[in-house]
């Protein structure tokens, strides 16, 4: 029979196999899910991980494409790491990606038509608060009243949801739009444009974020006394607060830099490949980047690779749909049983398998 | 410099156009795009059955790919292109959001058509088309009013657009012709598919004395509701003919099939070019389901007529006198709206009560 044994600490070796173990995973199972649909899972699985990077077709706007569907995955994932790393979970990160796109937004659009260069500078500030307030709400309310951070962050996603709604139909509706849903487009208005800075590279400002916060994390986690004391409350609490951490100050940090980032996430998206606040603007980038951070491994340059690996799936996901006619629900179980084999494979970092034979009882 | 490109671009889509008859054998490939899954019982689901009647009246002359649940902005912005990229001749965006993403992506391929629903932006190769939805509401205002016994009747409404206040506006004036005593409550639901919340308001409406209600979403959750509880409905989008006689008294039927039909033939003539497309009963695209039995022979007979009004061109629904809700005059005796009017109609008329959500 076999027997799981904890080890007495988690396998470096496992740490860094289980991601690639479960891509594996994901791949021979979803292969045998779109076989099951009657498509060549050898077709599909080309045409999700190959054709949008090597297709003659195709790669010439899917690569840059990566970077702008990876670009807002990277930017939050950053952010939840930090504070997963210390046990403080933010659930609620789409709530502060919307929160910053309105702020960041509305600030902007305060101040239409003006052409001053200041306008974009300050739409970045705004998105920023707006993400850091959102998620001040859950860690006020953990530190003063030890709320639990999971419900409160994540019920305030449908708050930011109904606000979203709101101001689409009302305060920042485009007064051009015939009375239509959704703002003014920002792609139309130069000063709060997030634009392409490289044609043809999908790089724009998020991005350029987004890599910033990866450097800025790594930098953050090996070398600061906040990194430190992160890394210590997440493996050892106890410990932490012995040798001085104090809770509350890390719980405020950690999700007042996660909704900050979220929330620039979403102020560079509205600005630049969304174009506008509508009420479909929320698109599950916050809940997507848990993924992408537990993916990474919550490592700087894991989330990279992770959130880089999670854009390749929707994009070749989306080539699979049309070209393969395979329905949008079989790409979300693909993407779902990605991060369920990696939560699987997890049992070989902590837990060693023996095979024993069985006792006679 | 810019108007020498201009006229290389024009050449060059005239050029295919007039290139495209002589490659007959190659299927004209036609790509839709859906907002919510190709089975959501609703609007969505009715694109994607116009598109596979389309298929079959043209058989092997056509390719058609889909893709579903496609959120509106970057992401649809993406998948519009890369179906572009890959050969595709014709693209149906089938939902309003995606009006910013097909301008931007037609832009980019000049060659490819584009065919927005219900959006009003249009480019040499982007046409736009919807129905006159408010037509069908007249008919089914007008025997709501007459089979209220309460004298309420209910509206579930999604998102206060000017589509969805048209309706408002038109299911109140036809049901006032039948009831003079009518009252029009509304609800704001702010989605088009939520069979919960349908569900939900559905008995709160019942439960203050509605006894008849319209709905402008999707789902057929509304008539459920109605059939356990007791009141009346319509099928909204499909027929939703499961739950006639009763509740169900009639529906309004989006018919997209033929226009589909349409396009996708002008596309392989060598002879679409941009549309601004709003077809009512007249053209088919609204269709009103069969009455019911249980309604009163005499509102049967005026129902039909009016139906066969609009289609004749008789009648139109907003016809003066009219006033706005605000009591002041909006059309005169005899006096029809304009269609740029009613395409941007943000405000209710005169006797609704309630304000426009904003």
């Amino acid at each position: 029979m076999i027997r799981l044994e904890k080890r007495p600490t988690p396998s470096r070796l496992w740490t860094a196999l289980t991601p690639l173990v479960a891509v594996l995973a994901t791949v021979i199972a979803g292969g045998l899910m779109f076989a099951a649909l009657g498509k060549d899972p050898v077709e599909a699985i080309r045409t999700i991980f190959y054709d949008p990077l090597f297709n003659e077709q195709f790669a010439s706007y899917s690569r840059p494409q990566l970077l702008v569907k990876a670009g807002p995955l990277i930017l939050i994932a950053i952010g939840l790491s930090l504070g997963f790393k210390a046990g403080i979970w933010n659930i609620g990160a789409e709530g502060q990606y919307i929160m910053g796109a309105i702020c960041g937004g509305g600030v902007g659009l305060a101040l239409y038509p003006s052409e001053s260069p200041l306008i974009f500078p300050l739409m970045v500030l705004a998105g920023a608060l707006g993400g850091w307030a959102w998620a001040m709400i859950p860690a006020i309310l953990k530190t003063k009243f030890n709320t639990n951070e999971i419900l409160v962050s994540l019920l305030l996603v449908y708050v930011a949801e109904q606000l979203l709604a709101s101001v689409s139909l009302g305060l920042l509706r485009s007064p051009d739009g015939g009375g239509f849903p959704g703002s003014r487009n920002f792609q139309h208005w130069d000063a709060a444009a997030n634009v392409e800075l490289f044609p043809g590279t999908g790089m724009h400002w998020g991005v350029v974020a987004a890599f910033i916060a990866v450097i800025g994390a790594y930098v953050l986690l090996a070398r600061h006394m906040l990194g430190y004391q992160i890394r210590l409350t997440g493996a050892a609490p106890r410990a932490a607060r012995f040798s001085g951490v104090n809770p509350t100050r890390l719980i405020v940090t950690c999700l007042g830099l996660s909704g900050a980032l979220a929330g620039l996430a979403g102020m560079f998206e509205v600005s630049g490949p969304a174009g506008q606040l509508s009420i479909d603007f929320g698109s599950n980038y916050g809940f997507t980047a848990i993924i992408v951070a537990f993916l990474g491994r919550l490592h700087p340059v894991g989330i990279l690779l992770a959130g880089l690996l999670m854009a390749l799936t929707y994009i070749g996901g989306e080539l699979a749909q049309f070209m393969l006619g395979l329905p949008a629900a079989a790409i979300q179980a693909f993407q779902g049983m990605l991060l369920f084999f990696l939560l699987a494979v997890d049992v070989l970092t902590n837990f060693r398998i023996r095979l024993i034979k069985s006792e006679v009882a | 410099m810019m108007q020498t490109l201009k006229a290389v671009l024009a050449a060059a889509v005239v050029a295919v156009g007039v290139a495209a008859p002589a490659i007959a054998e190659d299927p004209v490939k036609v790509g839709f795009i859906y907002v919510g899954p190709a089975n959501d019982g609703g609007w969505s689901q009715h694109h994607h059955e116009a598109a596979m009647k389309m298929k079959e009246h043209f058989g092997d002359a056509v390719e058609v790919v889909e893709q579903e649940s496609v959120p509106e902005g970057a992401d649809a912005e993406r998948v519009m292109t890369q179906m572009a990229l890959s050969g595709v001749d014709l693209i149906f965006t089938t939902s309003f959001g995606y009006m910013d993403p097909t301008i931007n992506v037609a832009k980019k391929f000049p060659n490819v058509k584009f065919e927005h629903a219900t959006g009003f932006k249009t480019a040499p190769n982007v046409s736009v088309y919807s129905a006159r939805f408010y037509e069908g509401r007249a008919v089914t205002g007008y025997i709501a009013g007459a089979m209220t016994k309460t004298n309420k009747i209910g509206y579930i409404a999604s998102f206060p657009i000017p589509e969805v206040i048209r309706g408002i506006n038109s299911t109140h004036i036809h049901a006032k012709k039948a009831n003079p005593d009518v009252t029009l409550n509304v609800i704001w639901l702010y989605t088009w598919f939520d069979p919960g919340k349908e569900a939900d308001a559905t008995q709160a409406m019942l439960d203050q004395g509605v006894d008849v209600i319209l709905a402008h979403t999707d789902s057929t959750a509304p008539l459920a509701t109605l059939e356990k509880q007791g009141g009346y409905g319509f099928g909204q989008a499909a027929d939703m003919i499961e739950f006639a006689p009763e509740p169900r008294l009639s529906s309004i039927i989006d018919e997209w099939a033929p226009y589909y039909i349409e396009r996708v033939q002008a596309v392989m003539d060598g002879t679409w070019e941009s549309v601004n497309t709003w077809y009512g009963i007249t053209e088919g695209m609204v269709g009103i389901g069969e009455f019911s039995e249980v309604i009163p022979e005499d509102v049967r007979a005026e129902a039909a007529k009016m139906r066969d009004d609009i289609a004749s061109g008789a009648y139109h629904p907003f016809t003066g006198p009219l006033n706005k809700q605000d009591g002041t005059p909006w059309l005169a005796e005899g006096e029809v709206a304009d269609d740029g009017t009613l395409a941007g109609m943000t405000f209710y008329v005169e006797g609704i009560e309630g304000d426009v959500p904003n």
